[in-house]
């Protein structure tokens, strides 16, 4: 049995679930339970739902205390750039405990933070930021493009006994989907094809995923039948999927939100030609940001970001006058 | 009343009204032209006579630093309104090319270096413009500007240290609306929570502290003029805790494209129920509060001060004019800018 919900109720839907499952998990953060009827506070109570003041480090550093201390703190970040305030805590502390311990120690805690809001938001709100956290050994990196993936992950990430980034997208954020009832675990490290296809493979994340296939429906009236491969979590990555993909196709268009050399996809490239190099029937071709702070003007916004045109492109340019029918 | 003589009382006027006016017409384009203004907005309506009276005190070559709610520290300073609205239109026109946004206004030649849209980070910035102002001995002083909710950020903890330690020229303006984004100050701060005032936490740094009555351009006038003299003087900074409200809710709606971006109502009623509380911040307005109080002085008729209101609403109409006619950047400027 499901339910269609948004996105972002589907976040909510999980964190409920596990705190009804588990007494450890907490949930806090800054503008959240101000008020008795907030569900949270009114289902949980007071001990394990709070408001902070806006004081990252605190946050994210009393989240790795809490956690070292047995607890499984949920902490509201809202936008991605706020974890910079506390990027110390999130890179350096959290993840470096449990191997620094020799393994005596865990740290259980979920960074939940919405990120990639291209909506007039300008230069300190929009990043797509999660690559400055997948070189981290010892963090786990989320990235949801439905609302069921929402709900399943999150679920996961609060039952995983490390630190995970759960980076849920501000453009997805009441977008419906079907979202299965009751408990219901999404794992880490499993892709999901989104669109079967033979010519060429496709790997999009979070707001991209469902422009990938956008381009992909277009494509299919030309003929071009194109896979779209979204990894759902980037640490820990189901490369063998894509791989496997990519063994069927020959060709490779990766698609990501953030600038080229901070994007998962320059590290999914490395990967494809490291170890499938010889299924490879022309080069990797990366749709990316283009190298820019997200300006607040609409046509310059729109200029730097991947679209549908431009993954068109891309499959165009990867496919390069091989026969195509174009019946 | 303070030594400030008619014409300059009248310009503390005219520029509170402009804020307003500006802020009324910013707030309306999300009516009366729905999406040409993207993302998030926050308006000053209710601390005008705050930030006049703080911009009042200054000497030209002074400096200021300030957050995201931005609007009206570069009025008061000189800016044109049109380059401002072209700004948040995302025009050519704008202050910044539409590059920066509502968000992000910056206007270095009027002594405006700029805004944080991360709260508390601008207060280190400030700090680094007075370091600065030290050591040029040209007597400049720089003015930080930042919300009561930013006090909980470590980046105001480190700087108010460093500045005092090292008698830095400047003066640390917290303007304090009690609220940081739907949460009240009492359920976030400690010295909210335990009665006392915000500006104790000077003490901690070894500054003076003093509360003001943010409402009040005069008062902060005094107030924060004496703060800028001790900083000329080579004394050291000051905390000032300004005490405003801020008439319209922490920003415009924070939706995905599609969804109308209005101004919901002030979290006093839309959180927490209170509509007797934000009316009477309504009845304190320190706009036709210091109106009343120039009539009343014999410094303004109420014909004059008619007189400056239409000017301001003429002046604010041509601006929206202004930034609805200025064309939208060509997509391509976007890779401009990136490095200097």
């Amino acid at each position: 049995m499901s339910h269609e919900i948004p996105y972002i109720a589907a976040i909510n839907e999980a964190i409920q679930l596990e705190m009804e499952r588990d007494e450890d998990v907490l949930y806090f953060g800054q503008n959240i339970a101000t008020t008795e009827d907030d569900p949270f506070l009114k289902a949980f109570g007071s001990d394990r739902v709070r408001v902070t003041p806006i004081s990252e480090t605190a946050e994210i550093g009393m989240a790795v205390g809490a956690a070292l201390a047995g607890l499984r703190p949920v902490v509201e970040l809202y936008m991605a750039e706020f974890m910079l305030v506390a990027m110390n805590q999130v890179v350096n502390e959290a993840p470096r405990f449990r191997y620094m311990s020799g393994g005596r120690v865990k740290v259980p805690l979920v960074l939940k933070a919405g990120y990639g809001f291209t909506a007039g938001w300008a230069g300190q709100h929009t990043g797509s930021i999660y690559s400055m956290f997948t070189g981290v050994p010892g963090l786990k990196v989320v990235l949801p493009s439905t609302a069921a993936d929402a709900k399943g992950l999150m679920a996961t990430a609060i039952r995983d006994d490390n630190p995970v980034c759960y980076f849920h997208h501000y453009l997805l954020t009441l977008e419906h989907g079907d979202v299965p009832d009751g408990e219901y675990l999404v794992p880490f490290g499993q892709a999901a094809v989104r669109r079967e296809g033979g010519d060429v493979t496709i790997v999009a994340t979070g707001f991209m995923v469902g422009k990938a296939l956008a381009a992909a429906e277009a494509l299919a009236s030309e003929g071009i039948s194109a896979e779209v491969i979204d990894p759902r979590t980037l640490v820990p990555l189901d490369l063998d999927t894509i791989l496997t993909s990519v063994e069927k196709t020959g060709r490779l268009v990766l698609v990501d939100q953030a600038t080229r050399y901070g994007s998962a996809s320059a590290a999914i490239a490395a990967d494809v030609a490291e170890h499938g190099f010889s299924s490879l029937k022309a080069p990797i071709k990366q749709v990316t940001a283009l190298d820019a702070t997200i300006p607040y003007s609409e046509p310059m916004e729109a200029f730097l970001l991947p679209d549908e045109a431009k993954i068109s492109a891309a499959v165009h340019q990867v496919l390069g006058g091989s026969p195509v029918a174009t019946a | 009343m303070t030594e400030l003589g008619n014409d300059r009382l009248v310009w503390i006027y005219t520029q509170m009204l402009r804020i307003r006016e500006f802020e009324e017409r910013v707030k309306r384009t999300f009516e009366d032209h729905p999406g040409v203004i993207r993302g998030h907005t926050h308006l000053a309506d209710g601390a005008e006579a705050s930030i006049v009276g703080s911009v009042a005190t200054l000497n030209p070559g002074d400096q200021i630093l300030a957050t995201y709610r931005c609007h009206g520290y570069p009025l008061a300073l000189g800016t044109d309104a049109n380059a401002m609205m072209a700004e948040i239109y995302g025009r050519t026109g704008g202050l910044c090319g539409g590059y920066g946004g509502s968000m992000h206004l910056v206007d270095p030649e009027r002594g405006f270096l700029g805004t944080s849209g991360i709260v508390g980070q601008g207060i280190p910035h400030a700090t680094g413009a007075a370091y600065a102002a030290q050591i040029r001995k040209r007597g400049q002083v720089v003015l930080s500007f930042f919300g009561d909710g930013s006090t909980k950020q470590g980046a105001f903890s480190e700087s108010l240290n460093i500045a005092s330690l090292w008698k830095l020229p400047i003066v640390y303006v917290m303007e304090n609306n009690s609220y940081n984004v739907v949460t009240r100050s009492e359920q976030e701060d400690a010295n909210a929570a335990a009665g006392e005032p915000l500006a104790i936490k000077a003490t901690a740094f070894a500054m003076p502290g003093v509360t003001v009555d943010g409402a009040d351009p005069i008062a902060v006038y005094d107030v924060v003029g004496a703060a800028v003299e001790r900083a000329r003087a080579g004394d050291g900074p000051t905390l000032v805790e300004s005490k405003v409200y801020r008439l319209s809710a922490h920003g415009n709606l924070i939706a995905p494209p599609g969804v109308p971006l209005h101004y919901p109502e002030h979290e006093a009623i839309s959180v927490f129920g209170n509509r007797e509380e934000y009316e009477a911040a309504l009845r304190g307005d320190p706009v036709p509060r210091f109106r009343a109080r120039l009539i009343e002085d014999g410094v303004l008729s109420a014909e004059q001060a008619d007189g400056i209101g239409s000017e301001v609403r003429n002046e604010m109409q041509a601006a929206v004019d202004f930034g609805l006619n200025s064309p939208l950047p060509a997509a391509e400027r976007a890779l401009d800018h990136v490095y200097a």
